[in-house]
């Protein structure tokens, strides 16, 4: 519960930054989680749309059924991305779910894509 | 109406400017028209001022009782709303009709009303018609095509004149003349000052109307403006187009909206300008700039935040309409308009959330069209619209409703302190010495952009003005604000449950006490945010909390959890290189400088230096024997950047005696600790990332569990060695920032190991003790020194320990095979366990012979000496010296703790069982040896155990062993009788998994006189005899005068093994004794079948008859003088029962198949018995049985009780089993069958004894008769048995 399984972040100057500002909207996903599971279980939605909005960055957050949350950090000013996130996080759950099938994948070890 | 006079021919045009509220219940208005209209009234010829007072009255009392559905025109996808529309009656007046493209929605004439009371056609032929005309006309050239005629009648004008028209005649010429098809058009107010039911009529038809066309009016109107508003949208990409005026325009329809307090739809229209403008603002960064936008880039002079306090912020509101307002206050201003509303709409939360997203994209906007902003000015305008946001939610809300709401504010109180952190960095009031010039001009700056502050706040003490300016006015007042930020924001995240955003404010804050140079205060903030990132395994924030941690402790001069914390960042991987040597150098120097002050010990745990990461014991089991060495070495794992020197690494020890002192033995511990003697232990406390890969993995291996005693499977299954690891409860936080209270063990029992030099990675240290006290030693602590600093394992687990054992010299002596044959030689094995001892040369044990045991000495006797550890040290020769008594073996020197391992023959001399089961005593002499014969029915052999008593040189004892031979043989001998002739047979059976030799068998009788003679019948050669056979040998008795009632005979035979080859001894040949008596015949009985008469066979189913004769041949001798014996007149006779039994039920013996004889005892008397068998099978079949009894008379005593039983049991004659079969027999014995009990005592019954074999011989045995079926028999039977 809520250790960071993979953290990657694409500049790798402000890592530390990402680091704390996943780890602080994971008060957010808890709180979102914790609305949800309030609702009707079946009709759970997995993306937990925006958490935490900061000047420079957006967060959203999203949970699969076993609680594994994914969090993505993106920069305010990339305005591409606005209504995709959700596909972006049906992609990235798909991704890691292939990833973590793969019996030579050792659960924390950098994720590569050929 | 007043004043009816005034009615006169110059129709005065009036512009009644009334606010008059029309109120509609239940009038279905399509949603989204306008609210707010004005309405020309232009009045015919009629007093204004008695209308207008009038009027109102009246309308309110009439609406009241009206309510419209209005079709739902122009709806935009709306659904039809009530509304709630004001108007205003102007006076008309040609200039205030609109022109062409006027936007404002508000003044717009919805509705033009002509009031006449003219009631002559004269006057209205010369005045009203071309009035009314004219009014039209200015109508259509504004094309305005909503209007209304209303002719106000009055009846008191009527009489006055009488020679009017019908006054129907002025309204259907109005009709005619203008109400072109629309004569609804034109509406009649009758008497409206009279208070009758008609007057109330026309009022209401009058009010109906105007609602009506007043709302359709509006609705039109409406309608077209937004369609021209979304027209001039749809312009915007022209040239020229102006968000400015855009904005006005559909600024007017919210206002519209929002004066129908329709402020969903007010909100929606400001929504859409918000949308709009956003959309520029990314396409001009998407580099598709508008001209108009440039206008917003221009830089920003004033930040003096958001303005919520008013409505319509008219200030700003004209900046934009002037095309002179900034981005910001375009923002503001579009802001403070959806507060406003969002307020009406009851929504303060959404008003705090859209708050931190304008902010958020506010900055961002300016930082995207590179808007020239001082530094901290936007700061401040973040800051000031922050507290400008939650101040107006306060005031709007009621306490309970704030703190239920925190959830939603709470981000811009984040948002809020943030700023104002920065903002004190910026300008320099969190250093130390406080701002320097260039930041105080910076102040001044900031100050200056602020402005004035607005009047609606200056009388509020707690403006966010008024903070903010106090707060960049001096170090201490910044430090209060800042403080009051932080901690309300951290309250208020943890009250609603956001620790971890807590603990991140709380860290800012740490930091700002940091540079305040208060490191007590941010020691607590620290902690607390590690705490949280550690139990949660975020690295990177440990890593960087941990630094500051390490900053503040070395402040506060806490020196061991400085050090601490420098021996855990020095370990971390995910620091620089750089920076792990300075933490690690930081411990080093302390260290050094430290030494010569003796005292006070730092002690740290271990874990964050260097890792232990396995044990392994020399020798592997961990057993060491008094005196004897053990070698630990363990492999510590440093976690150093650099090479670390090591005073000294120490192992306390835990001394225990434990009472279990067979777990002390060699053999045991051999046997249970078959470990490889390496642990493993796993990897301590992770406060690294990624705890999942931290777990350690399953260890599982497989067990075998083998009985004890024969080897063989019990279980096995799999386990799981770490299953505590696996299994147990994961602890929230392992506190190890705190120095946990270690105790240093100062065991008198260290394992040391002194100047090491541990590299990083791992490290291989060798402890070597020498074991003294037997015990178990438990290893408890494991702890490196480093001058005044140790670091410290407070506790091994698993536990490891080993054991040290003091062992008492053994002998063990043991066959070599499963068991011991006596008579041959067998193999011994001695075992000497040194133990304690040293074995000297010339030391000896020394046996005392058994007299029936021999050791043989070999020449060729070696001895292995072996190690503890079961090596072979070496092999030297045994030298044995036998004497008499004492057979002496000299050890060969061996040091203590080992074993001397060699074997011996021994042959224990066989010695012959006696007869008849009783043991006795034969040859022996000697007490020690004792003869066990075991005889019973099973296989089991005879054993003899043969105790040697042996002295050890160690021991002042003699140890006494035992050891058990077991016989190979098992001799039976029984007397065959041919007639008078008498044979003995001699059964030899090989019990023994050998085979053997038999040679030179032999029987010799009690005497070798001539009357008695024993002529061997077997062969001279050697016979062989194999495992689990049996050889026989027969003898005939003869005799020559009459032989003696019992014969003593005297058996023995050579034995050798048969894969023996050549023995170095001869062996003793094998004997059994034993007893034959009453071997000489007495009677002869003799059966005979004859077939009936005149039959040459006997047939089945017929009978035939069965003649039995029984004959004396000695006269009387010894052996007759018993109970049966009779005399009379010195004539002897004795009486026999004879019994016919057909064991085979091939006969039926028809009558008494048993009778009592009186026979003579004299040679060659004779008596036959008759009798009459049938045959119940046909071939050759047996003879039935004859037996023969004595028949003893009974007699009073008890005392022969017991030879009845005896015969009973020896002979094995089962008397009874016959009695269901044989009805007449049963009958006849009936009285001589002992009943059990004591029933006989009292009734004294004859009793029988069967003669002895030898006494009778069956003539007849084996003799057969052929017996054919019947004739008429047509099923033949066969038996197969």
């Amino acid at each position: 519960q809520n250790y960071p399984l993979y953290i990657r972040s694409v500049p790798i100057e402000n890592e530390l930054k990402f680091h704390y500002m996943v780890h602080t909207s994971l008060d957010v996903v808890d709180e979102k989680i914790s609305a949800m599971a309030k609702a009707l279980v079946d009709q759970r939605e997995l993306y937990l749309g925006l958490l935490y909005p900061t000047e420079d960055y957006k967060v959203y957050g999203y949970v699969t059924n076993s609680k594994v949350k994914f969090v993505m950090v993106v920069d305010s000013s990339n305005t591409a991305l606005r209504d995709n996130e959700i596909r972006m996080f049906r992609k990235l759950h798909n991704s890691y779910t292939d990833v973590m099938c793969n019996p030579f994948y050792n659960p924390g070890d950098r994720i590569q894509s050929r | 109406m007043v004043g009816p006079a005034s009615c006169d021919r110059r129709p005065e045009k009036t512009q009644v400017h009334t606010h008059t509220s029309v109120r509609r219940r239940g009038c279905h208005w399509p949603e989204g028209q306008p609210a707010e209209d004005r309405c020309h009234l232009p009045e015919g010829g009629r007093d204004r001022r008695g209308l207008t007072r009038g009027f109102p009255e009246e309308a309110r009392a009439a609406n009241a009782l009206t309510s419209d559905f209005w079709p739902p025109e122009m709806s935009y996808g709306r659904a039809p709303k009530m509304i709630h529309l004001e108007s205003n009656f102007v006076q008309f007046k040609e200039e205030l009709l609109p022109k062409d493209g006027n936007k404002a929605l508000l003044t717009f004439p919805f509705l033009h009303i002509y009031w006449t009371e003219c009631c002559d056609t004269e006057v209205y032929k010369a005045t009203v018609k071309d009035d009314l005309t004219k009014w039209q006309n200015v109508l259509k050239a504004h094309s305005s095509v909503d209007w209304l005629i209303v002719v106000v009648e009055n009846d008191a004008k009527k009489k006055n004149k009488t020679n009017i028209l019908p006054r129907a005649s002025i309204v259907d010429k109005i009709r005619n003349d203008f109400c072109n098809k629309q004569s609804d058009r034109c509406v009649v107010l009758s008497d409206p000052l009279k208070d009758s039911s008609r007057t109330q009529e026309s009022w209401n038809a009058f009010l109906t109307k105007l609602r009506t066309s007043l709302l359709m009016s509006f609705t039109k109107n409406l309608g077209k403006f937004e369609d021209d508003m979304r027209t001039l949208r749809e312009k915007r990409t022209e040239p020229g187009w102006s968000f400015c005026d855009y904005f006005m325009v559909q600024e007017e329809l919210a206002f519209v909206f929002e004066m129908l307090q329709q402020f969903e739809d007010a909100l929606v229209q400001y929504d859409e300008l918000d949308a709009l403008f956003s959309q520029y603002v990314v396409n001009f960064g998407a580099g598709d700039g508008a001209t108009w936008l440039t206008f917003f880039c221009q830089p920003v002079k004033s930040w003096n935040g958001l303005i919520l306090r008013k409505p319509i912020d008219m200030e700003k509101r004209e900046l934009i309409q002037r095309q002179e307002a900034t981005l910001l206050d375009l923002r503001s201003y579009l802001f403070s308009r959806q507060c406003t509303l969002l307020l009406f709409l009851q929504r303060p939360w959404e008003v705090a959330q859209r708050a931190l997203a304008l902010l958020h994209s506010c900055v961002q906007e300016l930082k995207l069209l590179e808007v020239s902003v001082p530094p901290g000015a936007l700061d401040c305008w973040v800051f000031l619209s922050c507290l400008e946001v939650l101040q107006r939610i306060e005031g709007c809300c009621d306490r309970a409703q704030v703190d239920a709401n925190i959830a939603h504010t709470v981000g811009l109180w984040g948002y809020a302190t943030e700023k104002l952190k920065s903002l004190g960095y910026l300008c320099g009031l969190v250093s130390e010495k406080g701002p320097n010039s260039e930041d105080l001009n910076r102040i001044v700056d900031l100050l200056a952009g602020l402005g004035a502050e607005r009047p609606e706040t200056a009388n509020t003490a707690q403006s966010p003005y008024k903070k903010l300016k106090e707060a960049l006015s001096s170090v201490e007042a910044f430090e209060k604000h800042y403080l009051d930020l932080s901690h309300a924001a951290i309250e208020m995240h943890t009250s609603i449950g956001r620790l971890r955003s807590a603990k991140f404010v709380g860290k800012d804050l740490a930091e700002f006490y940091m540079r305040k140079k208060s490191p007590q205060k941010a020691e607590v903030y620290l902690q607390g945010a590690l705490k949280n990132y550690l139990a949660e395994g975020w690295a990177l924030p440990i890593t960087h909390t941990r630094k500051q941690l390490a900053e503040c402790q070395k402040h506060l001069g806490q020196t061991e959890n400085y050090l601490q914390t420098s021996s855990l960042l020095a370990s971390d991987h995910h620091l620089t290189e750089d920076e792990r040597k300075h933490f690690c150098q930081e411990i080093l120097r302390f260290a050094d400088r430290q030494t010569d002050s003796p005292g006070q010990r730092i002690i740290l745990p271990l874990h964050c230096f260097a890792q232990l990461r396995d044990l392994h014991f020399t020798p592997s089991t961990a057993v060491v024997h008094v005196g004897g060495v053990l070698s630990v070495e363990i492999t510590l794992c440093s976690q150093m950047p650099i090479p670390v020197h090591v005073e000294q690494v120490a192992i306390s020890v835990h001394f225990s005696i434990e009472k279990n002192n067979y777990r002390k033995t060699a053999e045991w511990l051999t046997k249970h600790k078959a470990s490889n003697g390496v642990i493993n232990f796993p990897a301590e406390s992770p406060p690294c990332p990624t705890p999942q890969s931290q777990l350690p993995a399953p260890e599982l291996y497989e067990v075998f569990e083998r009985s004890p005693s024969d080897n063989s499977l019990n279980t096995t299954g799999i386990i799981c060695k770490n299953v505590h690891m696996l299994l147990r409860r994961q602890e929230s936080s392992p506190a190890l920032e705190t120095s946990s209270g270690v105790a240093l063990d100062d065991g008198a029992h260290v394992l040391k190991c002194s100047g090491v030099t541990l590299e990083p990675g791992a490290n291989r240290l060798t402890f070597r003790t020498q074991a003294r006290e037997p015990g178990t030693y438990t290893l408890r602590q494991l702890c490196a020194s480093l001058g005044p600093v140790c670091f410290v394992v407070p506790h091994l687990y698993p536990p490891v320990q080993y054991d040290v054992y003091s062992q008492e010299p053994q002998l063990r002596v043991e066959p070599l095979a499963d068991s011991l044959l006596a008579g041959i030689p067998q193999k011994v094995k001695f075992t000497v366990t040194t133990g304690h001892y040293t074995v000297k040369n010339g030391d000896s044990l020394q046996l005392s012979n058994a007299e029936a045991m021999l050791i043989l000495c070999d020449a060729e006797n070696r001895a292995v000496i072996y190690s503890n550890a079961r090596e072979k040290a070496s092999d030297v020769l045994l030298r044995v010296q036998s004497s008499d008594k004492v057979t002496s073996i000299s050890l060969p020197a061996a040091p203590a703790y080992h074993v001397i391992e060699f074997e011996l023959e021994v042959l224990s001399l066989p010695s012959a069982p006696v007869t008849g089961g009783e043991s006795g005593v034969l040859g022996m002499t000697e007490s020690q040896r004792k003869h066990k014969d075991s005889r019973s029915a099973g296989h089991c052999m005879a054993t003899a155990e043969h105790k040697v008593s042996i002295d050890c040189p160690w021991s002042i004892y003699s140890t006494v062993i035992a050891l058990t031979f077991s016989v190979p043989f098992r001799t039976t001998h029984s007397l065959l009788s041919a007639g008078t002739r008498k044979y003995v047979q001699v059964c030899v059976q090989n019990l023994s998994e050998l085979d053997f030799e038999l040679s030179e068998g032999s029987l010799v009788g009690p005497d070798s006189s001539a009357d008695l003679q024993l002529v061997p019948l077997n062969t001279e050669s050697p016979q062989r005899i194999y495992s689990k056979q049996s050889v026989f040998f027969v003898w005939e008795l003869k005799w020559t005068r009459e032989p003696p009632p019992s014969l003593r005979c005297h058996f023995s035979v050579g034995f050798s093994p048969a894969s023996g080859g050549q023995l170095s001894i001869p062996l003793k040949p094998y004997t059994y004794e034993f007893q034959v008596e009453n071997f000489f015949t007495l009677y002869n009985v003799r059966a005979e079948i004859l077939p009936p008469s005149g039959m040459e066979h006997c047939r089945t189913g017929s009978l035939c008859s069965l003649e039995v004769t029984i004959t004396r041949l000695s006269d009387l001798l010894e052996v007759d003088k018993d109970e049966a014996l009779t005399e009379s007149d010195e004539y002897f006779s004795t009486k026999l029962m004879y019994e016919v039994v057909d064991n085979s039920s091939n006969w039926a013996v028809c009558g008494k198949s048993s009778g009592v004889i009186s026979m003579p005892v004299a040679a060659r008397a004779t008596h036959r018995v008759h009798m009459e068998v049938m045959p119940l099978f046909a071939g050759y079949l047996p003879l039935p049985d004859v037996r023969l009894f004595k028949y003893l008379p009974h007699h009073s005593a008890h005392s022969s009780q017991l030879d009845a039983d005896s015969w009973i049991e020896s002979d094995g004659l089962s008397v009874d089993k016959h009695v269901d079969d044989q009805p007449d027999g049963g009958r006849s014995r009936a009285g001589a069958h002992p009943a059990p009990g004591g029933e006989h005592r009292g009734l004294p019954m004859p009793r029988l004894q069967a003669l002895p074999p030898g006494q009778v011989v069956n003539a007849s045995v084996g003799a057969q008769v052929l017996v054919v079926p019947s004739r008429d028999d047509h099923v033949l039977e066969v038996s197969v048995t």
